[in-house]
């Protein structure tokens, strides 16, 4: 039993940062209609933004975080800007494979700056671990949960609540009447990429806290959380989270219960679960537990 | 045309309307003519009709007004857009709305998964501060009482009557000194028609200027000052509404009203609106 709630925690906490990354990809669609496969890039040099802010500069970490969200907006606007405004009119398969062009650079930009080595991004919890119901957690885990939980919470808000978020809804559901209201889409694409920007920078840094830090290779969650994203409904931010948080589940409870009882699976099977799962859910729920129905006529 | 004549001389008597477009031209796509000159003139407090049958350029108009032409690949090839003697041909979209212009667009267009209140606060993005944005609020739901009692039901599940209604208020969110309206009693039942008309009447009798798009021309002429009449890209009839309602042509191709002299060949109204489609 105590093991459960560990793997519980652990798997919740692995899935709210899936939900995190999900986020980001379903903002930018809903707004441009582009799956963003720089997502992944995005969450690297987020938490590497935040590993140069906190271990070289010295900030301390709960400043350098919310510095590094704000840096990371920043950056979601200049690509929005600089790449892919041009791009607008075009065909979106052309947008796509941009993005998957926008990972590289941003690998390459990490790997410049900061090397290939893994890096802690100095978060202060290192392999700390605190006694929950008679089961010993990570303290990064429940720290992950919380953080995520209120980013998560933050956004919702600004997305139900505030004109902003009114208008960046109106803008995905009709850009053109949005437009005739005085809703630029210009400034809703940048706005969803600077939120893109932040969201993957608190992905970044949980993924990399605790003991795990990062390197070049944290940008593959992206590939991993896409998933997640299926299953939630690529349009749709609450699917983000209910994905993201099935998929993490998934992920852990394989490999702590359906690998050892089946050994024939590979060690690493808890990998490709999350695609099993996709792969099911395209054959019976193609737009998700929460997406929309698209309608076409033959 | 004894009546364009008369217009003219109207027009020269309104030294500074409101909106007017002189000799518009507007092309889509590099090639298609849409708008052949058109000129129009939309003078303060007043309610204008820009008649005209499917494909005669009418939402090309609005567009070229409202600055959403490049969204569809169309651009003002030659002529003028001044709002109060100011041009506007060349403002994007947003600027023009906070310069005081607002649409309701054909089809409603409503933002059906947001609620209603949340469909208002969206029209209400160009306010410049929260108290604008809460005035907005308090004026639209003293004009549709009955949006208040739906102010958290989602837009899309209202009836067509409301649904124009929220977009009717949505546009009015931003305070405009003109309303453009294109098509607000299409789909509509005549009794919800009526009470559009009636709305159109107080909307301009609390000092917004109308421009208003209609097929419905008995009900458009039966509220505004002027009228155009658009075919084919160019302003064939203008003059006073009452004037317009009581030209022959306009009686039989817009009023439905036959001239009743003996038989008329159906088909030559047929060739007449088949014509016309293609224009477009």
């Amino acid at each position: 039993m105590s093991d459960f709630v560990r793997f519980l925690i652990a798997g919740i906490s692995l899935g709210s940062v899936y939900s995190l990354v999900c986020l980001g990809f379903v903002v930018i669609y809903r707004a441009t209609g582009v799956v963003n496969f720089a997502q992944g890039g995005l969450v690297v040099l987020g938490a590497f933004m935040t590993h140069q802010l906190a271990v070289v500069n010295g900030i301390p970490f709960a400043v350098a975080v919310p510095l590094a969200m704000l840096i990371m907006a920043g950056v979601g606007l200049l690509l929005e800007r600089v790449v892919f405004r041009p791009m607008v009119g075009q065909p979106v398969f052309a947008m796509i494979l941009l993005t998957l062009g926008v990972v590289f650079v941003l690998e390459q930009v990490c790997a410049f700056f900061w090397g290939y080595d893994v890096v802690l991004v100095g978060d202060p919890w290192g392999v700390a671990t605190v006694d929950l119901l008679g089961t010993m957690v990570n303290v990064s885990d429940l720290w992950t949960i919380g953080a995520t939980g209120a980013a998560l919470a933050a956004f919702f808000a600004l997305f139900r609540f505030t004109t902003l978020g009114i208008a960046m809804r109106a803008g995905a559901a009709d850009p053109e009447a949005a437009l005739a209201h005085g809703i630029s889409p210009q400034a809703i694409h940048g706005l969803s990429w600077a939120i893109a920007g932040a969201v993957a920078t608190v992905a970044g840094v949980f993924l990399a806290a605790g003991p795990k830090g990062v390197d070049l290779g944290l940008g593959l969650v992206a590939f991993r959380a896409f998933p997640a994203m299926i299953l939630g409904g690529l349009d749709s931010a609450e699917g983000a989270v209910a994905g993201g948080l099935l998929i993490g589940l998934v992920e852990v409870l394989t490999a702590a219960y359906l690998v050892p009882a089946m050994p024939s699976l590979g060690a690493n099977f808890h990998v490709v679960m999350p695609y099993v799962v996709m792969i099911g859910i395209l054959v019976v729920r193609p737009h998700g537990l929460f997406g929309t129905i698209e309608v076409r006529r033959a | 045309m004894p009546s364009s004549h008369a217009a003219s001389a109207s027009r020269a008597a309104d030294p500074a309307p409101l909106l007017s477009l002189r000799n518009l031209e507007v092309v889509y796509s590099d090639v298609i003519l849409v708008l052949r000159g058109v000129s129009l003139d939309v003078g303060r407090d007043r309610i204008v009709a820009l008649l005209g049958a499917n494909g005669a350029g009418k939402t090309s108009v609005l567009r070229a007004i409202t600055g959403l032409l490049p969204l569809h690949r169309g651009r003002i090839t030659k002529g003028q857009v001044t709002l109060d003697g100011t041009s506007i041909a060349d403002a994007d979209a947003p600027s023009i709305v906070r310069r005081g212009l607002a649409q309701v667009m054909e089809g409603r267009r409503i933002f059906t998964d947001l609620t209603v209140e949340e469909n208002l606060r969206a029209g209400g993005f160009a306010c410049r501060n929260r108290a604008a944005l809460a005035t907005g609020l308090e004026r639209a739901y003293a004009l549709f009482p009955q949006l208040t009692d739906r102010r958290k039901q989602l837009a899309g599940y209202l009836s067509g009557g409301e649904q124009q209604m929220v977009a009717i208020a949505r546009a009015l969110m931003s305070s405009p000194r003109l309303l453009l309206l294109d098509e607000p009693s299409l789909g509509l039942a005549p009794k919800i028609v009526a009470q559009i008309r009636d709305l159109i009447v107080r909307i301009n009798a609390e000092g917004t200027a109308v421009l208003l798009v209609e097929q419905n021309a008995a009900m458009a002429l039966s509220i505004a000052h002027t009228g155009y009449v658009l075919e084919h890209g160019k302003v064939v009839r203008d003059g006073p509404a009452a004037e317009l309602a009581a030209d022959k042509d306009v009686q039989e191709f817009y009023l439905g009203g036959g001239t009743g002299n003996g038989r008329r060949n159906y088909r030559d109204v047929k060739t007449y609106r088949r014509r016309k489609r293609w224009s477009a």
